[in-house]
């Protein structure tokens, strides 16, 4: 090569970068598009943790302890309550998606509860909806013990409270005592969209100089390689934090998220990230050379693993073996607990630091394929 | 006639032949297939715990055992300070915290109500509100005879759970991955065949010759329509002999909903496909479509855990439909009158989808 | 004009800008360059002819350091290929611009990779601006120039900084005659700087102009030397026939036929011939032309010598041709259009188009990029609907029976619209199928077509991975499977040989023969001359109508020059056009 590395042409090539991405409708959609349908999604849509579930209760005794612990079912913030005189009545509604459980008080319920014997309620809940079975179930119960239990003490049996509730459980959230999903879902969102910005946008763009015959006189130019990958990290990486800032600007000002951390290690966090999400793009993009197969590629390896294994979602110890192993090498695995405890616990750097090692090394690594596979060749 | 069938012919040709169009094609959904099913759980189990036992007798251990034994835990961590307890949290180490306090035996000796100290991470507030209600029936049951102790009896209350009496979550899980496999997969075609003809420059030899913008559009249809057929009749096939989920109702009643889920979906590509110019449109068309399709559709949470405003958005979104069919034929054999129930509103969709496709694509033609 | 043997001006001894020896490059088994010699002297045009596959991008590419050659010995600029990039200059064959940034933006960013800096670049930039015309376009966006535009702003980011070597690789692939002579003249003067030009191409009168030519074919040097050193292996043997009686064109297929007869093409009312060796203006007499004829020996052109090196081009009689149904002329014209007009927006791409055509015609549409034939064409074969007007093809109305008129036409586009994932078997199938034939018919047709067009051994090969030449025959084949009355072929040579064009218009000849009416878009005007008749569609009107002697005759009134090819009628009418529309409304086009 006859001259080295020059600014002078990085600038140039970085200003040109940014006018196409400015002239690109694509880009617009990635950056500020999705984060918006993302984010509003995410912040109303995934949460379990929200209002009243359509019930059915089905009260076989007409006795006064029947009927005061069907009003606590039907008095109370978890469920919506639609009573029917038999079990039969109700199990078209259950077929039907109407209703996802039934409580059935028995028949001689109020009997057993005047003896002080154990009076046992029927839940029957729809399986076909694990997790809100589990609720249902674990919330009537809940009603029926403290229902119970305020029955044994107005009655003046405070020795009948601990039969009726053996141990309570007194539970305290840390970081997010009301449970908002969205607290954890939106830290989640903002690592799909920095993967997008990242690996997909970037894959597409490369592969794009190559199909359009650009990159070819490009090269024929005094230009340096380094320069050429430099002049499309840039822009793209701070295209992704300006998506990441975007995210977080709306998710404190418009969902409440709290943002306990400092502004500091939000960068730091997001910025690391972005090494590995552009190393792998720029990988991707000289190994295909071909805009359809990067954005399939770039979706497989990119997007979905950010989705599915990165623990956002989905629990990574509940998976399998075979799949644990396969998170190890998923970067985002390592983006998504420093986001979520620097906006809801704040700067906890025992944790922080470790991650944003590991995601180093990963960039430095996929830098080091991508300077191998982009050569100055059209071999 | 003839016209019709070579459009088809050659459009599977197109499909089957292209190196790229496979790996939408085969290397999605079997990506799909192995990764989503044992993935995409939103059952939590293996989790990691710390315990602060201050107590350290009978009743504290009897607890602690429990939880050892259960599926849902996988390591105990033992710690004895607050310190420690906060360090471990904040770091991950476990996600939940169980605080047993000094006087929780004596307490439980006398019979006076006693409480247990439950501490979660709610930086993943789900599993940990899900843990939460695991824990709360092992502590519950404690103390009582251990034959009780099974998931099924309380003290309180029996419990049952319909159409899946073990609670699994594949029986969940499946019949809904089977929605969102043949929705990715017939999207991504749809989307992109006639983008690339464009690209290529075939869409040109293609309207010069007699065919007809009907026969045009049905040819696009049917390769999507019968590769969705392939993708769920595997899943349903999968579903069953690998992850031993029943399948209660009606195949013929399955078969129509996805013929017509399928209609609509096709209107949502083939309305992508008529306003992008570049493959590239038309792919992040298609998957700016799938995230909102995904999300309202119901799987990653009950439709009726949303807000009224987003709760009245899904009933636009024909994947609800489909999921909540697909969910009552494989597991509470949905008659005949509920799926018409959730078909008409998915056939409106579909005759709205693929009108504005037509529509467009006479408008674009141009 | 041509710089004849200008000396470079540099002064210095003509150390070549580029030397290399023996080259050869393979792309999997396939020999894409075998032992190639070349060498680039500073201050002269180079050219590099062949036809598409011939290995010229190969060549050019490993001269600008883009590719590694297996074996040869290169020097470029003094050093290894890729060492000076500060000198050399490359246009790839798609421009190399960046289509969303505008004019001036690419300008300054090719400016800046070069370290152009200050004065200098104002100045580098004033200069090619005026340089190509594109002043008043700075700010427009590089995709929306016309092909013409592209080219010559491609031409200037590789002139941003004068450099000692320029290599062009198809500069005047798809670009009009215009444009293709105005970059012409604009390299040839930079030769006068001692810039070093290799200039690559499909266009052999492009070849002519050269100061020395390479000539590939497969991958082998076939010639390198002064052009006319090829021109003289064919002196004496190329005869112009005129003022035969009868129709021109069973004339040629007689012609071609005989073994006495090489080559020949129809030019206007007139019919140039190669001929074999030793062959000679008197061994006409099988041809039986009539009294009248006059056989004249005329100055051999490039592609004459070409032809002759390849041995020879196709015989006359379309085997095709032969099996094609007799088209019943049971109309007085086969496709009309009337006053057919199309605007988008405020712009007008056409303007109250009008022509007819007999059938058993060929009817030229000619024009330059962007003039709106292309819109015409569309308009006729029912991808636009016109704004006003109307037309008809076989009979059926453009606006009443869109359908029934496409059934009767056969398309075949400038890029082979073809299925490339698809083999050619199931190509073939798509289309008869596509064309509504049925399953006994489709069978027969395709086994015509597949005999006639030598593809049996090809059937299973994907379509995108057939050669060029082959590419053009399964276009050729697709489109006539149904046998239509009517044929639209848009640019159907364009990048092809001209042995393969040869073969391609014998077959078309031989089908009008047969009753078959043909609309021809093109920018080769050898194409141009095949045509019955020949409309001009510049700036969306149609400027001259008529037949190709009627045009040249017309251009030779306005322009003074004795005996003007196709090219210099083109030319000259749409600078006659510029002139009145110049003057001012008032004067009419002739």
């Amino acid at each position: 090569m006859s001259v080295g590395f020059s600014l002078r042409r990085l600038r140039a090539l970085f200003l040109k970068e940014t006018v196409q991405i400015l002239r690109d409708p694509s880009t617009f959609l990635i950056a500020f598009l999705l984060p918006l349908i993302l984010l509003i999604l995410f912040g109303y849509g995934i949460n379990l943790d929200s209002g009243k579930t359509r019930i059915g209760l089905v009260v076989q005794d007409d006795s006064q302890a029947a009927l005061s612990l069907a009003t606590t079912f039907r008095n109370n913030r978890w469920f919506d309550v639609r009573t029917a005189r038999s079990i039969e009545q109700l199990k078209p509604l259950i077929v039907n998606d109407k209703i996802r459980g039934i409580i059935v008080i028995p028949q001689d319920f109020g009997k057993k509860t005047e003896k002080g014997e154990t009076a046992p309620i029927q839940i029957i809940t729809d399986g076909s909806l694990p997790n809100t079975a589990d609720f249902i179930a674990a919330y009537a119960e809940g009603l029926r013990a403290t229902w119970a239990a305020d029955r044994a003490i107005t009655r003046g049996h405070p020795e009948l409270v601990a039969k009726a509730m053996p141990v309570q459980l007194d539970t305290r959230v840390w970081f997010n005592p009301s449970l908002t999903s969205r607290y954890f879902l939106i830290p989640g969102s903002i690592a799909i969209v920095m993967t997008m910005i990242g690996t997909l946008l970037t894959a597409l763009v490369v592969a794009r100089e190559w199909e359009r015959g650009t990159m070819e006189a490009m090269m024929a130019t005094p230009m340096q390689m380094t320069e050429f990958i430099a002049s499309k990290i840039l822009p793209y990486f701070t295209l992704g934090l300006g998506s990441m800032v975007l995210c977080t600007v709306l998710a404190v000002m418009v969902f409440g998220v709290p943002l306990r951390g400092s502004l500091f290690a939000l960068f730091l966090i997001a910025a690391t990230y972005l090494l590995p999400a552009l190393g792998l793009g720029l990988f991707i993009s000289s190994a295909t050379k071909n805009q359809f197969a990067a954005s399939q590629i770039a979706l497989m390896t990119g997007f979905l693993p950010t989705l599915l294994l990165s623990g956002f979602l989905f629990e990574i110890p509940s998976m399998p073996k075979p799949i644990q192993w396969l998170t190890v090498i998923v970067p985002a695995r390592y983006l998504v607990p420093p986001l979520q405890t620097v906006f809801a616990a704040g700067d906890i750097w025992s944790l922080i630091l470790p991650n944003v090692g590991i995601m180093l090394l990963f960039g430095i690594g996929f830098f080091l394929l991508s300077f191998l596979t982009t050569r100055r060749s059209l071999d | 006639m003839e016209r019709l069938i070579a459009l088809i012919v050659k459009e599977f040709w197109a499909m089957v032949r292209d190196a790229k169009m496979r790996i939408v094609l085969i290397g999605l959904p079997v990506m799909q297939l192995l990764i989503f099913a044992f993935a995409v759980t939103l059952e939590v189990k293996n989790a990691d715990i710390a315990i602060y036992d201050q107590s350290d007798g009978h009743y504290s251990s009897e607890i602690i055992n429990r939880i050892a034994g259960s599926p849902y835990f996988r390591g105990i961590v033992r710690l004895n300070s607050y310190d420690e307890v906060r360090d471990a949290i904040n770091r991950q180490r476990v996600i939940a915290a169980l605080v047993i306090d000094s006087d929780f035996d004596a307490k439980r000796q006398r019979g006076t109500p006693t409480t247990v100290n439950l501490l979660l991470d709610g930086r993943r507030s789900n599993s940990a509100q899900i843990l939460a209600s695991y824990l709360q029936d092992i502590v519950t049951k404690a103390g009582m005879p251990v034959t009780m102790a099974d998931r099924e009896v309380t003290p309180g209350s029996i419990r049952r759970n319909w159409f899946n009496p073990n609670l699994s979550y594949y029986w969940f899980d499946l019949p809904c991955l089977l929605v969102l496999v043949v929705s990715v997969s017939s999207l991504a075609v749809t989307a992109q065949s006639v983008a690339r003809e464009r690209e290529m420059g075939t869409f040109d030899q293609l309207l010069v010759s007699p065919l007809r913008l009907p026969e045009l559009l049905i040819g696009k249809m049917i390769p999507p329509m019968a590769i969705s057929f392939l993708h769920g009749t595997i899943f349903l096939i999968v579903a069953q002999v690998i992850f031993g989920v029943p399948f209660t109702g009606s195949l013929l009643l399955f078969y129509l909903s996805l013929l017509i889920y399928m209609l609509a979906l096709i209107g949502i590509g083939m309305f992508i496909s008529a306003i992008s110019k570049t493959q590239q449109q038309a792919f992040l068309g298609a998957f700016m479509a799938i995230v909102p399709l995904v999300v309202l559709s119901g799987f990653a949470n009950p439709v009726e855990n949303m807000p009224e405003w987003l709760q009245l958005l899904t009933y636009l979104d024909p994947a609800r439909y489909f999921m909540e069919i697909s969910l009552g034929l494989f597991l509470k054999a949905m008659p005949l009158s509920q799926v018409l129930e959730r078909l008409w509103p998915l056939l409106l969709i579909s005759i709205a989808t693929l009108g504005t496709a037509t529509w467009l694509f006479r408008a674009r033609m141009e | 004009m041509a710089p004849g043997n200008a000396l470079p001006a540099t002064g210095t001894t003509a150390v070549p800008a580029a030397i290399a020896t023996s080259v050869c490059k393979s792309f999997g088994g396939l020999r894409a360059l075998d032992k190639v010699d070349i060498s680039i002297e500073p201050g002269r045009m180079t050219g590099l002819v062949g036809p598409d596959g011939a290995g010229k991008t190969t060549l050019i590419r490993i001269l600008a350091g883009l590719m590694k050659a297996d074996a040869g010995d290169i020097h470029v600029l003094g050093g290894a290929p890729g060492d000076d990039l500060e000198n050399l200059g490359y246009m790839p064959q798609r421009f190399g611009l960046y289509e969303d940034l505008s004019v001036i933006q690419n300008l300054t960013l090719y400016a800046d990779m070069r370290r152009l800096e200050g004065a200098e670049r104002q100045e580098s930039f004033e200069r090619l601006l005026h340089f190509t015309d594109l002043t008043p376009f700075r700010d427009r966006l590089a995709g929306n120039l016309s092909g013409g535009m592209k080219q010559k702003l491609g031409l200037a980011c590789a002139l941003i900084k004068t450099p000692k070597l320029l290599l062009l690789d198809e500069p005047g692939v798809g670009v009009d005659p215009i444009s293709r002579r105005e970059l012409w003249s604009m390299v040839s003067g930079l030769t006068h700087q001692g810039i070093g030009v290799l200039w690559s191409t499909a266009y052999l009168d492009e070849a002519e102009k050269c100061d020395t030519v390479y000539l590939l074919n497969e991958g082998q040097l076939l010639y390198s030397g002064k052009p006319d050193g090829l021109n003289a292996t064919v002196e004496g043997r190329t005869l112009r026939l005129s003022g035969f009686s009868g129709r021109s064109r069973p004339l040629l297929i007689r012609a071609l036929d005989s073994d006495t007869v090489m080559d020949g093409t129809l030019q206007g009312r007139a019919i140039h011939l190669l001929m074999a060796p030793d062959k000679g203006p008197d061994d006409l007499d099988f041809l039986d032309a009539g009294q009248k004829t006059k056989i004249e020996i005329v100055p051999p052109h490039f592609e004459d010598g070409f032809i002759a090196r390849l041995g020879g081009g196709p015989k006359g009689t379309s085997e095709l041709a032969e099996r094609y149904r007799t088209v019943p002329q049971d109309r007085d014209y086969a496709i009309e259009a009337r006053k057919l007009t199309k605007r988008f927006g405020s712009f007008t791409a056409s303007d109250a188009i009008e022509f007819k055509i007999p059938p058993g015609r060929i009817f030229g549409l000619l024009g330059p990029n962007g003039a709106g034939k292309s819109t015409t064409f569309k308009m006729l074969c029912g991808l636009l609907t016109p704004t006003e007007g109307t037309g008809s093809v076989a009979g059926y109305d453009l606006m009443t029976a869109r359908a029934d008129a496409r059934a009767q036409l056969g398309y075949m586009a400038q890029k082979f619209s073809l299925y490339g994932e698809l083999s050619v078997k199931q190509n073939l199938n798509f289309f008869a199928g596509a064309y509504g034939l049925k399953t006994a018919a489709a069978r027969a047709a395709i086994a015509s077509v597949v005999e006639v067009f030598e593809l049996g051994d090809r059937l299973k090969v994907d379509a995108g991975t057939l050669p060029l030449g082959f590419k053009q025959r399964l276009a050729l084949a697709c489109a006539v499977l149904h046998q239509p009355p009517v044929l639209f072929l848009d640019e159907p040579t364009s990048g092809v040989d001209p042995v393969t064009r040869r073969e391609f218009w014998m077959h078309i000849n031989g089908l009008v023969e047969k009753g078959v009416t043909v609309l021809v878009t093109t920018h080769f005007m050898e194409e141009a001359e095949y045509c019955d008749e020949i409309t001009l569609v510049y700036r969306a009107k149609q400027i001259a109508t008529g037949t190709p002697d009627d045009l040249k005759a017309l251009s030779a009134k306005l322009s003074g020059l004795a005996d003007p090819t196709m090219e210099d009628a083109f030319i000259a009418l749409i600078n006659e056009h510029d002139r009145q529309e110049a003057e001012g409304p008032g004067s009419k086009a002739a």
